[in-house]
């Protein structure tokens, strides 16, 4: 036998022979102990950014959205380009969480439940958008068809009511798949901790588990039925928020390719932002042997994937106005690579679709600083390609005459930082106080963790 | 200060007191998922129904080794899911399509495939929180924290590293000593009797009396109240919030200085006509120049109900209810001639709508309180109390 099985054997999930009260030491280390340095650092770094976007934000209630940059005909901005990105970064948790435990792809536990909390807050913090976009947020109630004085309805044909409803229930849904996931690891913690206080709140997070087997039956169930349900609901989000723009008729919006093509640059950026906050995290709370290389470079395989697919809807946009022969459809286009935003058309293009080619490279996709640089560069690229659909589409649709341009305030640039600062705020407070790494499924996923039915044969 | 509330808490959290209420179950620990396995067939084998496995995840089959029936929850997300589809469906066929009709875009009113994207995500919302809701309270019968197995060393180690099985003293074939031999046989590290606490329920044996708890649940209502009011009817009423109410515009029926008169209301220029309404014809004129025109409104009892509503309203408090002249008024105004007089009686139907129309001696013109066709139908009302005030003899014999 000359063919070795070792080729098609899977590495490793969990590097090293560790025992499961190893697993328990490293994961809800970080809760038990003191943060170092490093975090005090992070955290001050990022709650600083949100005070920034807080005071900023607190501006513009008080004087009103005059204090931004939007104008006519830019009526949308940073406010949405904000709102489309930072939702993007959501669908890689849920991608992960959901669409790989279908696909049974077991190193997923290992990044799965950071992933989920990244969406969560990724939702919240891209939820803040839309809501202020409305100019007077205190009054967003009317966003919901409920019985009011007016007798009105909301107006269930616009694809900006869609995307209340979907927005919603895709924060509602992850937020119940993470805290199911999150019962039996609280239990842990419960089981650990010594201090009165936390032991309080974890007992009343973990509801009273004691990880009985007539319970995971059907836990088991529920978790692979969300996981069915998710994976609808992540791609539909994106969908809708495409048909926020795809449903008008701005020229470079109105095309049919936005739905897929807005699902693969959220999956894309997403698995950037997930990679970018994996790798700080691994560095501070010490979990290399966990969030080990190979998941990092199977996510780079993915950002590849879904970085070509991007630069292909990049091209077939162009393609498909030249081949429409509608000259308003052509001109939005060379308008986009030569006009005065093209500096920014650039750097999407560069960032999104040329330098995630390095990733086909083996070294490149197992070196952690290199891979690093090049995640950074995705975030980067897909917040202007959000940049580049609104403000080049906006400037300058049909009539010259109406034509015009925009310049962000420092109060857009004040918000777009606070979103970062909220973003790895709880992000940060998130590894502090909750393990980011599933436990139950890590122990399940280890060497000799399931039984090998041995005793069937005697 | 924070020092002795954590002080307390720990007291309250993590001071375990030794358990000494009845037995409730014989817990053992096993190091691998082989044996746990092995000790779930054993356990079910011999026919004991009471009785779990505790693993810190879940073991593959292990529903086998317990002879567990399948789970059912799969149910519960379809019906749930079917219920989501359909309740958005109605409620939005409901809303749009009968409460409110509205066009948009030149659609139908209610447009079947813009409502699919929201019934799709109603669906997955119904389902995913009705799973998880039944999920915990209805299959897991979570939280469950006064379980006499919390808290103990053995769960301890289940949520960890170990593997356990229990069996509870309240099964039928439950012997303790044979528990426990069947237990070290298996090849268990440790064997413990699990007891049911004790627990002080104070004075009052009903919970719901309990003067804290109804105290707290005052606190809660009155704040919430509180909160509630404060937000809608005062904080919403402060800036910035209150944009859009302050405006730099004059208000109907307010004083306004810019204007000579002081009214913000303006009058239409005179001799303003407004479209498609002609003027009285014979305004301020006397009324011998009055040519005569027929009452344009049918006498039905339509028209009548009207009349007899607009009379009641405009014209009894002088004339009163039977036009007799007996004014509600009490004097205050000059009591006016009754309306059965041989000289109403016999005017034209167009005199009487000159009368209101134009107004006559102390009576004030109605004009613009009475639109035209109300006059006419108050007319016919008249000649209906006119009528029956004077009723002759025939109208009796002929019914």
């Amino acid at each position: 036998m000359s063919l070795d099985a070792t080729y098609t054997r899977e590495i490793p999930l969990v590097e090293g022979k560790t025992s499961f009260r190893e697993i328990d030491d490293v994961i809800a280390r970080p809760t038990e102990t003191k943060p170092n340095i490093k975090w005090f650092i992070a955290i001050g770094i990022s709650s600083t950014a949100l005070l920034i976007g807080a005071v900023c934000l607190g501006l513009t209630f008080w004087y009103g959205v005059g204090l931004w940059g939007n104008n006519q005909p830019v009526g949308w901005a940073f406010d949405i380009i904000n709102f489309v990105f930072w939702i993007g970064i959501g669908h890689a948790g849920t991608l992960i969480s959901a669409i790989l435990f279908l696909f049974r792809q077991k190193w997923r536990t290992g990044i799965a439940r950071f992933a989920e909390g990244m969406t969560i807050f990724a939702v919240m913090t891209a939820g803040i958008f839309p809501a202020i976009h409305t100019g007077r947020p205190w009054l967003d109630g009317y966003l919901f068809p409920y019985p009011n004085q007016h007798g009105l309805w909301v107006n269930f044909t616009s694809p900006l009511l869609w995307d209340v409803f979907a927005v919603s229930t895709y924060f509602t849904v992850s937020f119940v798949f993470w805290f199911i996931g999150l019962i039996p690891d609280f239990a842990t913690l419960r089981d650990r901790t010594t201090s009165g206080i936390k032991k309080a709140i974890y007992t009343a997070l973990s509801l009273g588990w004691r990880g009985s087997n007539r319970h995971w039956q059907h836990y088991e169930r529920v978790y692979l039925i969300l996981a069915g349900l998710s994976t609808p609901l992540v791609l539909s989000v994106h969908t809708i928020v495409s048909f926020d723009f795809a449903v008008s008729v701005i020229p470079g919006w109105h095309t049919t390719i936005f739905p897929p093509y807005f699902v693969a640059g959220a999956i894309f950026s997403g698995f950037g932002m997930v990679s970018t906050v994996l790798i700080i995290v691994r560095k501070v709370f010490d979990m290399e042997h966990i969030i080990t290389v190979n998941t990092l470079e199977k996510m780079n395989k993915i950002l590849l994937a879904t970085g070509t697919i991007v630069g292909y809807a990049y091209a077939m946009e162009f393609f498909i106005a030249w081949y429409s022969g509608n000259p308003i459809e052509q001109f939005t286009f060379i308008n986009r690579a030569f006009g005065p935003y093209s500096w920014a058309y650039w750097i999407m293009f560069s960032c999104n679709v040329f330098f995630p080619q390095l990733f086909w490279f083996k070294k490149i996709r197992r070196s952690i600083p290199i891979t690093f640089v090049l995640v950074l560069l995705v975030n980067v690229g897909m917040w202007f390609e959000r940049y580049v659909i609104i403000v080049t589409s906006l400037t300058r649709d049909y009539l010259p005459s109406s034509w015009g341009m925009y310049f962000p305030t420092m109060y857009d640039f004040g918000i777009l930082l606070g979103s970062f600062g909220m973003f790895f705020t709880l992000v940060l407070l998130f590894a502090k106080t909750m393990p980011v790494v599933a436990m139950s499924e890590i122990k399940a996923v280890t060497e000799g963790a399931q039984p090998s039915h041995k005793h069937k044969h005697e | 200060m924070i020092g002795k509330i954590l002080k307390k808490l720990d007291d309250k959290f993590l001071k375990g007191e030794p358990r000494t209420g009845e037995l409730f179950a014989v817990a053992a620990l096993f190091d691998t998922p082989d044996q746990i396995i092995h000790a779930a067939e054993k356990v079910s084998g011999a026919g004991y129904k009471k009785f779990d496995v505790l693993t810190p995840y879940p073991v593959h089959g292990m529903d086998g080794a317990m002879n567990l029936k399948p789970t059912g929850i799969g149910w519960v997300g379809l019906i749930a899911g079917m219920s989501g589809t359909f309740l958005a469906f109605l409620m939005i066929w409901w809303m749009v399509g009968i409460n409110y009709p509205n066009i948009f875009g030149g659609k139908p009113y209610f447009n079947l495939p813009a409502s699919i994207p929201i019934m799709f995500e109603l669906t997955v919302l119904l389902s995913a929180l009705t799973l998880v809701g039944s999920l915990i309270a209805l299959f897991m019968k979570l939280p469950a924290n006064a379980n006499p197995l919390m808290d103990t060393d053995f769960v301890k180690r289940v949520t960890s590293d170990k593997f356990g099985i229990y069996i509870e003293a309240k099964d039928p074939k439950f012997k303790l000593e044979e528990v426990r031999t069947m237990f070290e046989g298996l090849g268990s590290t440790s064997v413990s009797n699990i007891h049911e606490a004790e627990y002080d329920l104070g004075d009052t044996k009903n919970p719901l009396l309990n003067g804290k708890f109804i105290g707290a649940l005052l606190g809660t209502s009155v704040a919430v109240v509180g909160i509630t009011y404060f937000v809608l009817n005062v904080l919403l009423f402060l800036p910035p919030f209150d944009w859009m109410h302050r405006q730099p515009k004059v208000l109907p029926q307010t004083e306004s200085k810019f204007f000579k008169d002081g009214f913000s209301m303006r009058k239409p220029v005179e001799g303003t006509v407004a479209r498609g309404f002609m003027p009285y014809e014979f305004k301020g004129m006397p009324d011998s120049l009055v040519v005569i025109t027929p009452n344009p409104l049918p006498v039905t009892q339509k028209v009548l109900d009207l009349g007899k509503k607009r009379y009641d309203s405009y014209c009894s408090p002088c004339h009163g209810f039977y036009g007799k002249g007996d004014s509600r008024l009490r004097g205050q105004f000059p009591v006016p001639p009754t309306l059965h007089s041989v000289k109403v009686t016999n005017w034209k139907d167009a005199n009487i709508y000159h009368v209101i129309t134009n107004g006559q001696n102390t009576m004030p013109s109605y004009a613009s309180s009475i639109s035209r066709d109300d006059r006419w139908a108050i007319i016919h009302y008249l000649r209906v109390l006119q009528r029956s005030a004077n009723a002759p003899d025939s109208d009796l014999e002929t019914k």
